[in-house]
């Protein structure tokens, strides 16, 4: 890492105590994925796969197929040079897709890697994408005559700062009166939900004018699009969100390790009380950071919509889970910026490819394939939750593990 | 500070203890008066009574008792605005969604599985272990409850399968949690990334299109004989399910367990100081490792009761966030069974109105439903007094 890292990772190895020493666990969780090198994800990743696979092999269905026809759902296969070229187009259409889904991923794993860089824990991810995006469903269809570019960018920043507001709801609790922001991001997030229904159901205020007894939201406008670079428009062809995800995966990194704001944040996350008595502003440093991870999480939102969804259903609002995949994006992507892109490309192929639209129905069921989806995830996640063990046994100097100290 | 006063200042706070809670309850009083079946069509009364609440209310809050004193003005004012609201609107509006005795009953139902989440969570934060993942344990009893009824042929099978499940995977939860000092928080949110994938899977799988069948076996209501035919109290618990007592009686056997065994305050102390638990001879890891499972199972119980006791049938994600709402149950309700109980009845009579709103305003209906959660936000803000968790909670106990 940065130069600027040294002395806080420093810092924080002479710290831990035997229990943590009364840290918050997103404290704790932040001093650690800083080690550990690409080893432990990669394993997780493997781990999470092959329990995948004993899944299907039990169900009666054959893992090795059903990998592989995922694999080419997600499009993937489009980069392989030995690709047949009849292969080539419904290839690109998948990956177009792969990276469709990836673009909020980045963004929501995004919202959840800052917090934790400041030793918060942010489930709200969720809440505050579907505030955005709200937003963004608002602004896209209002301001009709509006030229393009700056509709976009309209749309998109007010979608941000929604999300950032909402937020920062958490991050003003947290930095006033120190209420828990794991218990304020879930009541927000599902705040959130109820907020939709209510703007875009039955006679809700944003609810489509012109169809009354559908809830679902006016479509927005042409000019508010986001330009599709790769692959038809009319198919869901790539839109230049990816590019915002890029530069916000950019903004992030130079942000934490390359700035005072970053360096405050780490100091935070690493130790509030040491950051505290070094002049920082420990509750000005939570309420700031909360708010950046909105920002980031509503843009989520604002891609989406402005990219591919163009209205929001209340249906959609329901069954959305972007938000808390984006929680495991962070987490298996270790809080860093290129973890994050490679967790969210992960998780996006893996939601593309197992999508009605993609997999193959005639080798695994499209609707098995999505809950498949969900426990590799959750296998995941709970696989990470340990090896945070392992580094903190690695780092407590514990020679449990001897062959993984020369990586560390 | 001598004896006597002392004893003068412990008197002013009861005094003012108790005029708090008299205000509490004149405020919903104030609005009771502009309902059904009282009905007054003016509200003049109604708004008095609401100035008097909150005058007392300020009153308490000068003789510090901050959190009833704030209660008494937000029961004044919720009171009065809530009377004027309804004298504004039209009586038949009015009776279709104030029916007292259905309304309590509608309670009960929707209150019965926020109870056992709550329960559980309470068993499991108690000892120190975190537990988001209560969502995700009820959805394993909802599959597994209704699985297991339609295998078995029985409720009775399907509730002892539908806890086995939640417990199973609460035992993931302390294996990964109180063995592996795993972060519980994170543990947590894999927990209900899990519950949804299993159940989503094996439903898809094993019922795929056809949905669960209709005739499955359902947890029985129970007829009281005698009070079925007393006018009101007859149409609000006479024929209520077996879960809902079981809940009910859950509740207090926890409480009694809690706070009046030995057993119970070994749990208590384990989520308070684990240091201290062990150095007199209390083994930590078992403590947490059976409250853990114990509050799957309880879930579960919550889980089952919402496929075999209410629906009678699954859906993929069939909790919905009930879960949390548990959760929101357990830090309103201050890690109390009581408290917990008073809560899932509020939340619980809140979906109630909810689900009869629609009457005035689809779109209002939709946002009541909200009222938990933003209840839940406004409590750990400390608005309403803080709501305290166990000193332990969250942190991974090595034994020395």
């Amino acid at each position: 890492m940065s130069a600027v890292d040294e002395p806080l990772a420093g810092g924080a190895l002479g710290e831990p105590g035997p229990e943590g020493g009364g840290q918050t666990s997103a404290a704790r969780l932040a001093a650690y994925v800083q080690g550990g090198g690409v080893i432990v994800p990669l394993l997780t990743v493997v781990l999470a796969f092959l329990a995948g696979g004993l899944v299907i092999l039990v169900t009666g269905h054959n893992p090795i197929s059903t990998y592989k026809a995922i694999f080419n759902g997600t499009g993937l296969n489009w980069l392989l040079p030995w690709t047949s070229s009849a292969d080539r187009p419904a290839a690109a259409l998948n990956l177009q897709q792969t990276l469709i889904l990836t673009v909020p991923l980045i963004l929501t794993g995004l919202a959840v890697a800052f917090a934790f860089r400041c030793g918060l824990f942010n489930i709200g991810g969720q809440g505050q994408y579907l505030m955005g995006s709200y937003a963004a469903v608002w602004a896209g269809s209002s301001f009709a005559g509006m030229a393009h570019f700056p509709h976009v960018i309209v749309a998109a920043l007010a979608a941000a700062f929604v999300g950032a507001l909402w937020a920062g709801i958490a991050g003003l609790l947290k930095a006033t009166v120190g209420a828990n922001e794991v218990i304020s991001t879930i009541m927000l997030n599902y705040t959130a939900i109820y907020v939709g229904d209510y703007l875009f159901g039955l006679g809700g205020p944003l609810q489509n004018g012109a169809q009354r007894s559908v809830p679902v939201s006016n479509d927005i406008v042409p000019g508010a699009k986001l330009h599709v670079f790769w692959g038809d428009p009319e198919l869901q062809g790539l839109h230049i969100g990816i590019f915002v995800a890029l530069l916000a995966l950019v903004v992030f990194w130079v942000v934490l390790n390359r700035s005072t704001t970053g360096y405050e944040v780490r100091a935070v996350g690493l130790n509030p009380e040491a950051a505290r008595s070094s002049g920082m502003s420990v509750a000005r440093n939570y309420l700031l950071v909360m708010a950046v991870c909105g920002f980031f999480a509503g843009l989520a939102g604002a891609m989406d919509v402005l990219g591919w969804q163009f209205r929001i259903a209340t249906n959609d609002i329901d069954i959305s889970q972007i938000g808390f995949y984006g929680i495991a994006v962070a987490l298996l992507g270790r809080n860093t910026a290129v973890g994050t892109f490679f967790a969210a490309l992960l998780f996006g192929g893996l939601l593309s490819g197992t999508s009605q639209r993609n997999l193959d129905p005639t080798i695994f069921e499209p609707e098995l394939a999505s809950n498949l989806t969900t426990i590799i995830q959750g296998l995941v996640v709970l696989f990470v939750s340990a090896d945070v063990l392992v580094i903190s046994i690695l780092r407590s100097g514990r020679r449990l593990m001897p062959w993984r100290r020369s990586r560390s | 500070m001598s004896a006597a006063v002392a004893t003068a200042e412990r008197e002013r706070t009861v005094t003012a203890r108790h005029v708090g809670w008299g205000a509490i309850a004149l405020g919903v009083v104030a609005w009771y008066l502009a309902l059904p079946p009282i009905l007054v069509r003016s509200f003049v009364p109604s708004v008095v009574l609401g100035v008097v609440v909150i005058g007392a209310g300020a009153w308490v809050l000068g003789r510090g008792e901050t959190r009833l004193g704030w209660g008494a003005i937000a029961a004044g004012v919720i009171g009065a605005g809530g009377a004027v609201a309804s004298t504004q609107s039209g009586v038949g509006h009015l009776q279709d969604v104030v029916t007292w005795s259905a309304l309590f009953a509608a309670m009960l139902r929707f209150a019965t599985p926020l109870l056992f989440g709550a329960l559980g969570g309470i068993v499991s934060e108690r000892s120190g272990v975190v537990n988001i993942g209560i969502e995700g344990m009820m959805l394993m009893g909802c599959y597994f409850g209704i699985y297991g009824a339609d295998i078995g042929g029985s409720w009775v099978i399907g509730l002892l399968v539908a806890m086995v499940a939640g417990g199973v995977l609460a035992l993931v939860h302390a294996a990964f949690s109180v063995t592996l000092r795993a972060d519980q928080i994170v543990g947590g949110v894999a927990i209900n990334l899990l519950a949804v994938g299993i159940t989503g899977y094996l439903y898809v799988d094993h019922y795929g299109d056809q949905g669960t069948p209709d005739d499955v076996s359902r947890v029985p209501d129970v007829t009281l004989p005698l009070i079925k035919d007393i006018p009101f109290v007859g149409d609000a618990i006479g024929k209520t399910n077996l879960m809902t007592w079981l809940a009910i009686l859950l509740a207090i056997g926890l409480a009694v367990f809690l706070f009046r065994t030995p057993q119970g305050l070994r749990l208590r102390s384990v989520g308070e100081h684990p240091r201290a638990a062990e150095t007199v001879g209390l083994s930590v890891i078992r403590t947490r490792y059976l409250a853990v499972i114990a509050s799957g199972v309880l879930a579960a119980l919550g889980g089952a009761y919402l496929s075999i006791g209410f629906l009678g049938s699954f859906n993929q994600n069939l909790t919905a966030g009930r879960g949390y709402i548990a959760l929101a149950v357990v830090i309103c309700g201050r890690w109390r069974p009581g408290g917990a109980l008073a809560f899932a009845c509020l939340f619980g009579f809140s979906s109630a109105v909810a689900q009869r709103l629609p009457t005035f305003s689809d779109s209002g209906a939709v946002l009541f439903q909200a009222l938990p959660y933003v209840l839940t936000i406004i409590v750990v803000a400390g608005v309403i007094g803080r709501s305290r968790p166990p000193a332990a909670i969250g942190q991974p106990y090595t034994r020395e």
